[in-house]
């Protein structure tokens, strides 16, 4: 109760803590999610990883495909899943309804952000496990968990702020279109399977200054299985940053 | 701060809101103080609704003050929010979640919420609770939304046509809710097509007409003799159309 004995709002983090366990409850409950979530990057990972249809680089196929389905997960998460329900969220009123509420504006966003990043290590340890029993991957020497730790959260970020740059400004039936547009590019060019080096030269430029090839080869790095380059993880900065502004600076909530 | 005695727990003077150039409120005053039900009556598209967001800090007025509990709602804290219970005339929730999950959910936003079971049972939603928001019927999702409204023991409620699509005895048990909280002291201000309800609910009376409230007082100063208030509701509002209605002398600031 507050100072003049009215009834006050719980404290932010109780609040943000609630609406973070109604988000994943909403998530695992819509089958479509899991379906992108988990289903498809395991998939591609286990089909391209037990056959040898696509020429990868490197003596283990495993090791050039688990960062690429890591890639396709944490933007299946940000970008498709998050952005398709925020959109429709706020086609329902949904948002305008909790931005009313003692969650308020900054706590929502706060708590689908902190979803995103539970969701994001929750399919890590599926498509890891995946890896690790179906395809015999082992880390190698030059993995390192910080920095893998910290290229998720980078990637899930930028994936995020793309999803809610889409939400926050587009129809709920754009956003679904878009999205998922955006994420069949992602498994297309998106260095998740096939590498960008081998795209012709005009689209592996491009593919290289995309997030989702970016977000794949700094996985990579991160799992020693690639040679440590800046470049990639500046492009991943750049586009979490852009989108982070953009959608800040252009979210509607009704 | 709630104010005091003189200070009317919603208070609204000159409010304008304008939409692509077009205000859809134009020069809108009125006042609730604790204790009291306020209806604001009126056509579709008479500004209402904008009215109603306008004080629950939805929307952000381009004339005019909007106090509520002494507090601007536009940008007001989380503090102020958990102080005023809110029925959005769209609803606002998610087609998958279920009511007790939405209740628990609002409940948590709050340092002192009521039982969330007991108000289930209360607005007669206990048979549905564990059934998905998109299955509920309309009279079923507004008692949802009244609960979540009430959840958090508010000291103003503002209900965008809280009876809609509910069967009588439905709308009686939400009528009984609404006088009770009026009885703890709570200002209430409701928009309604339901002329019944506001007949047996509302201590006052504002209806509005193209953004403006054309006549405002109590049942008994707004109809003639033998006129019920829908009688009175639609020559007034008929009579708005051909020359501006004088407001109810006892309604200082219209409402």
């Amino acid at each position: 109760m507050s100072a003049d004995g009215r009834m006050s709002a719980a404290p932010l983090g109780r609040c943000v803590a609630a609406q973070v366990l109604v988000e994943l409850r909403l998530t695992a409950r819509r089958g479509e999610n899991l379906l992108a979530l988990v289903v498809i990057p395991a998939l591609v990972l286990v089909f391209f990883g037990s056959t040898s249809i696509m020429d990868v680089p490197g003596d283990r196929s495993v090791d050039f495909l688990l960062p690429g389905a890591l890639a396709l997960a944490v933007f299946a998460a940000g970008m498709v899943n998050l952005g398709i329900a925020t959109a429709y969220e706020r086609s329902y009123g949904v948002l305008r309804r909790l931005g009313a509420s003692p969650l308020g504006r900054p706590g929502l966003i706060g708590a689908k952000v902190a979803t995103i990043l539970v969701v994001v290590a929750i399919q890590a340890i599926a498509l890891v496990t995946v890896a690790w029993l179906a395809l015999g991957w082992r880390p190698t020497e030059g993995a390192s968990v910080v920095v893998l730790l910290a290229t998720l959260a980078l990637g899930a970020i930028g994936a995020t702020s793309l999803g809610l740059l889409m939400a926050g400004t587009l129809r709920a039936e754009a956003t679904l279109a878009l999205a998922n547009g955006l994420f069949i590019l992602a498994v297309v060019i998106g260095g998740v399977v096939v590498p960008t080096t081998a795209l012709p030269a005009p689209l592996a430029t491009i593919a290289d200054l995309l997030p989702f090839a970016a977000l794949s080869a700094a996985l990579r790095m991160a799992l020693g299985t690639a040679a440590i380059d800046v470049a990639p993880f500046a492009v991943l900065a750049a586009w979490a940053a852009l989108a982070t502004i953009l959608a800040s600076r252009a979210f509607r909530w009704d | 701060m709630t104010g005091g005695p003189a200070q009317p727990a919603i208070e609204v003077r000159g409010l304008v809101k304008r939409y692509a150039g077009r205000a859809v409120v134009d020069g809108v005053s009125l006042h609730v103080a604790a204790g009291e039900i306020v209806a604001l009556l009126g056509p579709n598209g008479a500004g209402k609704t904008t009215t109603v967001e306008s004080i629950e800090g939805l929307r952000r007025p381009d004339g005019g003050t909007v106090r509520v509990l002494g507090t601007d709602p536009w940008g007001a804290g989380r503090d102020h929010r958990a102080r005023v219970g809110v029925l959005l005339q769209d609803g606002g929730f998610d087609i998958r979640a279920r009511p007790q999950e939405t209740l628990r959910q609002y409940a948590a936003f709050h340092a002192h919420p009521l039982d969330a079971p007991g108000l289930l049972e209360r607005v007669g939603l206990t048979a549905a609770a564990r059934t998905p928001y998109r299955r509920l019927s309309g009279g079923e999702r507004q008692r949802l939304g009244l609960a979540i409204a009430l959840i958090g023991r508010p000291a103003v409620l503002l209900l965008d046509e809280p009876t809609a699509g509910m069967d009588p005895e439905a709308r009686a048990v939400t009528r009984e809710l609404i006088g009770a909280e009026r009885a703890r002291g709570v200002a209430v201000l409701l928009t309604s097509h339901d002329l019944v309800d506001v007949e047996r609910l509302a201590d006052r009376v504002a209806i509005m007409v193209a953004g403006g409230i054309v006549a405002a007082g109590t049942t008994g100063e707004l109809t003639r003799a033998g006129e019920s208030l829908e009688d009175a509701y639609l020559r007034l509002v008929r009579a708005s159309g051909e020359a501006s209605v004088p407001t109810a002398p006892t309604a200082p600031t219209a409402a």
